[in-house]
């Protein structure tokens, strides 16, 4: 039943040229698109103005630690991002989601005023891919050790 | 090896051996459910940052795993089917789509309950969940062709081609976290150097796996018996079949 013949291979070849073809095509538009496909960009691509001006897109990057600061009054908060190589301050006035705290990783969605502040209109927490029990993390705490993040690396 | 094959290639040879085997299958997902579930619900200590509600991944993640692995066994099935022209190829891509689907559906839905809590958000268009959902429209796409074409042998090759295809498609899922920036994070247990994940918490979610694969080896087999059925109803073993459970 397994046996090749002539009209087996050429279906066989034709299957794997369409396989490859779709695979060579689809990976000539992503690498057309791929500035498109980013969900946000980091505060050293805003530095280096790759970011958009003059439309909304997101900002990533982890809350720097001791710059969160809360209106009394209101629901306003600022806080710094970072990518580890350049800051950006955060407005924002809404909702926090639950996992929001300091040195977390954060998306946050708006756009750049001229004074380089961003102004975000919805802020998302972004998880990181380490779980681990309380304890663990405890103990890591204590020892002094970073909980290893590779997930908002800096872009170059 | 390809003796074995050429023998189960033949549809009697196949629907018997499903028969046999499919309880045991049966018995071995029950098990392995019951420890999976045992183990992730009640043994696996609740995580230090998302508390109880972490422990969604051990639906999420053998889901959206498996959504990846059914669409490789319909695409494979699929392709024999077009080269050696197995019939038993066809019914085996044919049973996997409907399960497939579920599968995605299954992965989209837990991770949009968990994303309501964690993210603040039920959905984004990020490169992930963009990927996953295009994979449950191949999958309803794939559905909807075979049952448009009446012709079964017709069905089954459109359906093979569309899903050779929609393989691209696989590798964009699996490395979209690590190609584009995403909202959704990156792998916790496939990476290079040892898994982000305690131990205590990533014995439960192998288990699962387990039991996930089990579960659609045994379905598998159900529906590739009630397609075989189907297809040969006008050979005389059948219909021997058939007059044997009358009587």
């Amino acid at each position: 039943m397994f046996v090749m013949n002539p009209k087996r291979r050429k279906v066989l070849f034709t299957i794997i040229f369409i396989v490859m073809g779709m695979g060579l095509a689809t990976a000539l538009a992503l690498k057309a698109f791929q500035e498109n496909l980013l969900y946000f960009y980091s505060p050293m691509q805003i530095k280096n103005g790759e970011a958009p001006t003059n439309r909304a897109f997101r900002i990533g990057g982890l809350v720097v630690d001791g710059s969160v600061q809360r209106d009394q009054q209101s629901l306003v908060v600022s806080f710094d991002l970072t990518d580890t190589l350049y800051n950006v301050t955060v407005n924002y006035d809404g909702i926090l989601p639950d996992l929001f705290s300091e040195g977390q990783g954060i998306v946050a969605n708006g756009r750049l005023d001229e004074d380089g502040i961003f102004k975000a209109t919805q802020v998302l927490a972004k998880h990181d891919e380490n779980y681990m029990p309380p304890e663990v993390a405890q103990a890591l705490a204590d020892a002094g050790a970073q909980i290893p993040t590779d997930h908002l690396k800096a872009q170059k | 090896m390809f003796d074995i094959l050429d023998k189960y290639g033949a549809p009697k040879n196949a629907y018997t051996l499903a028969c046999t085997l499919t309880p045991w299958f049966g018995w071995i997902t029950a098990a392995l459910f019951v420890a999976g579930l045992v183990g992730g619900l009640i043994l696996a200590p609740p995580d230090y940052e998302q508390g109880e509600s972490f422990r969604i991944i051990y639906v999420h993640v053998p889901s959206a795993w498996m959504s990846l692995f059914v669409y490789m066994v319909m695409a494979s099935a699929g392709a024999m089917g077009l080269v050696w022209k197995v019939k038993v190829a066809d019914a085996i891509a044919r049973s996997c789509a409907p399960m497939g689907a579920w599968f995605t559906f299954l992965a989209l839905a837990t991770g949009s309950l968990w994303g309501k809590p964690m993210w603040g958000t039920w959905w984004v268009w990020d490169a992930r969940l963009t990927s996953e959902l295009i994979l449950l429209f191949l999958y309803l796409g794939y559905m909807a062709l075979q049952s448009a074409i009446d012709d079964r042998r017709m069905a089954a090759r459109a359906g093979a081609v569309l899903a050779l295809v929609g393989v691209v498609n696989i590798p964009i899922i699996h490395y979209s976290v690590e190609w584009w920036s995403t909202l959704h994070q990156g792998p916790t247990v496939s990476k290079f150097d040892a898994p982000s994940i305690h131990i205590s918490m990533l014995i439960p979610l192998l288990i699962m796996t387990l039991a996930f694969m089990s579960y659609f080896a045994t379905i598998l087999m159900v529906r590739v018996r009630g397609e075989i059925l189907d297809q040969e109803r006008n050979t005389s073993w059948v219909r021997k079949l058939c007059e044997k459970s009358e009587a």
